[in-house]
C-alpha cells in the first residue's frame, strides 16, 4: 500500500501533479533557473480567439463595462480643479458564479473534459472554488474543492463559510480544513485518490482564462469612448488576476496603459498562524499573498506558475480595510451597485488615484465580485468585533491589521499607500539566489531575470550586486 | 442520545495530521493544535453523535470521520447593521449635492 503520510505524499508530489495537470513543465525548463514562460503560455494554453469561443459556450466573460459617474463626480469634488479621471467598473460579479474567477475555471474544466478527466479538484479559499464548482456542474464533471475555512475552536471566518457554501451549492465536496499550509498535503492526497484534474489557479489555462478580460476593457472602453484606459487597476493576491488582465490589455494593443496592483493591507498578521486566520476582515486580496507570490510566484500549486505579476506591474499600492467597506458602501449608495468587498480593493485604490489624474483620462477598476450573507461588510464587522477587533470611524492610516479596522469619517481620507516595488523586486531576486544557492549567473539567467522584474538587464546586475 | 438515521444528510470531522506529524515550519500556535478535517454527506449507517461513522460525499466518495452534525446548516448571516456604515451613503449624498466643495 503506498504510504500516506505527509513527508511521503509530498515527496510524490511533482508525480502526482504531472498526473494530474497534464503538462510535463520540463520541456520549458533550461537549467537550474530559466524557463520560456511565452512558449509555455503558447503551447499549453489556448489562444484568445479559442477562449473566446469556450468562455461563449458557458456564459462567462463580455460583463458590462459600467461606468460610475457619481463616484466620478464625488472624486472631482474633492480633487483639484481639472483633475478627477472618469471611473469604469468591469463587473465580473455578472460571470456565471458571480466572480472573474469564472473566467480562469472555464477553460481548465473544459481542458479537463476534453482529456476525459472524470472530475476536477482545486485548492482555493472561494472565489474560485464556486467558479470550478460551477463550471464543473455546466460540463458534467465531479467536482472537489479543498478550503482553508476553521480555527482551532472550529469558527469559520464569514466569507469562506459563504463561498464554501456556494461550491456545495453548485454540487461539489467541500473538504475544509483547519489552519494550515499542509492544505496542500491534503489536496494532492485528493488528486492522487481521485485522478482527478488539479484546476490549478496558476495553470496556463487559468491565466489564459483572464486574458479576454483586458482585452474586453479595451474593446468596450474605444466602442463607448473611443479611447484606452490610462490605467486598470487590479485586486491582487496570487497574481492571476493582473497577469491575465495585462497580457489581454497587450494583446488589444494597450502598451502604454498603466497597471496598477491594489492590495489590502494585512501586515502583522501571519497567514498560517491559528490565531491570526479569524482577526482578518478579507480572506482575499490582501497583502499576505500579494507580496509572497509576487516575489515568488513558484510558491504554487505547479510546478511553474503561468502567473507572475512581476513582469506586467506598473505600480503596487495597499488601501486599509476600513477603506475598502466605506467604498463598498459607496458603490451601493452613490451607484445602485451593492458588490464586494474584497473586489472594491481595487475600487478604493481608483478613487483616490483618479484624483491626482487628468478629468479626461480614464482609470478602470477591472472586477467586481458577487456579495451577500458572510461576503458583506456587515458580516464582516460584525464577526471582526466578536473577535475582539475594534471598529470605529476615525483616520484610516491609523488602522492595524488584527487590531482595529476604521472606518474612514470622510472620503478624503481614502489614500493609497505606494510599496517600493523596486524592493518587492530585489526580494524576488533574492528569493531566486536562495533557490539556487549561488550568486553567479549566467547571461541566459540575467536576460531572464530582466524580463522576470520588468527591469533592464543592467539594473537586474546592479540589484544581484546590492544583495550581495 | 438518539441514533441519527442512514441516510441523513450531516458533517463529520477527522484529524488528518496530529500535532507531532504537522509540517516543521509553522507558527507556534498552529504547531501545537492538529489539522482537522469537515466534510458533509450521506450518513451510510445508523449512528450517534460522536461516534466512527462513513458518509458519502455529494458526488459519492466515501469519507470516514466522527459525526459531528447530525444536521448541519449554514450560520453565517450579514448581521445587525453596523452603526459605523450606516450613515457613509447620506453623508457621501450630502457631498454631492453641495457643488463645487474644494473647488
Amino acid at each position: 500500500m503506498t504510504a500516506t503520510d505527509y513527508n511521503s505524499v509530498m515527496a510524490r508530489k511533482n508525480d502526482i501533479m504531472k498526473k494530474a495537470v497534464g503538462i510535463d513543465y520540463s520541456r520549458f525548463s533550461r537549467g537550474r533557473l530559466v524557463f520560456d514562460y511565452e512558449r509555455m503560455m503558447e503551447e499549453v494554453g489556448y489562444s484568445l480567439e479559442e477562449i473566446k469561443r469556450i468562455q461563449a459556450e458557458v456564459g462567462v466573460g463580455n460583463t458590462p463595462l459600467l461606468e460610475l459617474k457619481n463616484i466620478t463626480e464625488l472624486a472631482r469634488k474633492l480633487a483639484p480643479q481639472g483633475k478627477g479621471a472618469r471611473i469604469f467598473l468591469k463587473d465580473e460579479a455578472s460571470n456565471p458564479s458571480g466572480s472573474y474567477k469564472a473566467r480562469r475555471a472555464s477553460v481548465s474544466v473544459y481542458h479537463a473534459q476534453k482529456h476525459g478527466y472524470r472530475g476536477v479538484a482545486a485548492a482555493t479559499s472561494g472565489n474560485y472554488g464556486a467558479a470550478v464548482a460551477s463550471q464543473a456542474a455546466m460540463r458534467g464533471l465531479d467536482c472537489i474543492i479543498v478550503q482553508e475555512t476553521f480555527d482551532s475552536r472550529g469558527v469559520g471566518q464569514p466569507e469562506i463559510l459563504e463561498k464554501g457554501r456556494k461550491c456545495e451549492a453548485y454540487g461539489a465536496e467541500v473538504i475544509q480544513l483547519s489552519v494550515g499550509p499542509e492544505l496542500f498535503y491534503m489536496f494532492l492526497k485528493v488528486l492522487e485518490e481521485t485522478g482527478y484534474f488539479n484546476a490549478s489557479l496558476y495553470t496556463p489555462f487559468g491565466i489564459a482564462g483572464v486574458e479576454p478580460l483586458g482585452f474586453e476593457i479595451v474593446t468596450q472602453l474605444k466602442e463607448r469612448i473611443n479611447r484606452v484606459p490610462d490605467a486598470v487597476v487590479c485586486t491582487h493576491a496570487g497574481g492571476g488576476n493582473l497577469t491575465g488582465t495585462a497580457r489581454g490589455l497587450k494583446k488589444a494593443g494597450c502598451d502604454e496603459t498603466e497597471v496598477i496592483a491594489a492590495s489590502v493591507d494585512l501586515y502583522g498578521l501571519h497567514m498560517a498562524s491559528d490565531t491570526d486566520f479569524n482577526l482578518k476582515s478579507f480572506t482575499t486580496g490582501h497583502t499576505g499573498f500579494g507580496i509572497p507570490f509576487a516575489t515568488w510566484p513558484d510558491r504554487a500549486d505547479v510546478p511553474r506558475n503561468a502567473a507572475r505579476a512581476l513582469r506586467y506591474m506598473d505600480r503596487y499600492l495597499t488601501v486599509k480595510q476600513g477603506e475598502v467597506f466605506y467604498i463598498t458602501e459607496a458603490l451601493a449608495q452613490l451607484e445602485g451597485i451593492e458588490r464586494g468587498p474584497a473586489g472594491n480593493t481595487s475600487l478604493a485604490a481608483a478613487f483616490a488615484l483618479a484624483q491626482e489624474m487628468d478629468e479626461d483620462q480614464v482609470i478602470v477598476v477591472q472586477e467586481t465580485e458577487y456579495t451577500g450573507a458572510g461576503k458583506h461588510p456587515y458580516a464582516q464587522l460584525n464577526f471582526a468585533r466578536e473577535n475582539g477587533i475594534e471598529v470605529k470611524r476615525g483616520n484610516p492610516d491609523k488602522e492595524k491589521g488584527g487590531e482595529s479596522v476604521i472606518i474612514p469619517e470622510d472620503p478624503t481620507q481614502i489614500k493609497v499607500r505606494p510599496l517600493d516595488l523596486k524592493k518587492i523586486k530585489k526580494s524576488y531576486l533574492k528569493n531566486v539566489i536562495k533557490s539556487i544557492g549561488t550568486t553567479e549567473l549566467t547571461e541566459e539567467e540575467i536576460k531572464f531575470l530582466s524580463e522576470e522584474i520588468n527591469e533592464s538587464q543592467s539594473v537586474v546586475k546592479r540589484m544581484l550586486d546590492e544583495i550581495e | 442520545m438518539e441514533k441519527v438515521k442512514a441516510g441523513s444528510w450531516v458533517q463529520v470531522k477527522k484529524i488528518v495530521l496530529e500535532p507531532e506529524e504537522r509540517k516543521a515550519k509553522l507558527p507556534e500556535d498552529t504547531k501545537k493544535v492538529p489539522l482537522e478535517l469537515r466534510v458533509k454527506g450521506f450518513l451510510m449507517e445508523d449512528a450517534r453523535v460522536g461516534e466512527e461513522v462513513t458518509v458519502k460525499t455529494y458526488i459519492g466518495r466515501e469519507i470516514q470521520g466522527i459525526l459531528e452534525d447530525p444536521d448541519p446548516s449554514y450560520e453565517h448571516k450579514f448581521g445587525r447593521p453596523v452603526p459605523e456604515l450606516i450613515p457613509v451613503g447620506r453623508e457621501l449624498r450630502e457631498i454631492l449635492k453641495k457643488r463645487g466643495l474644494n473647488k
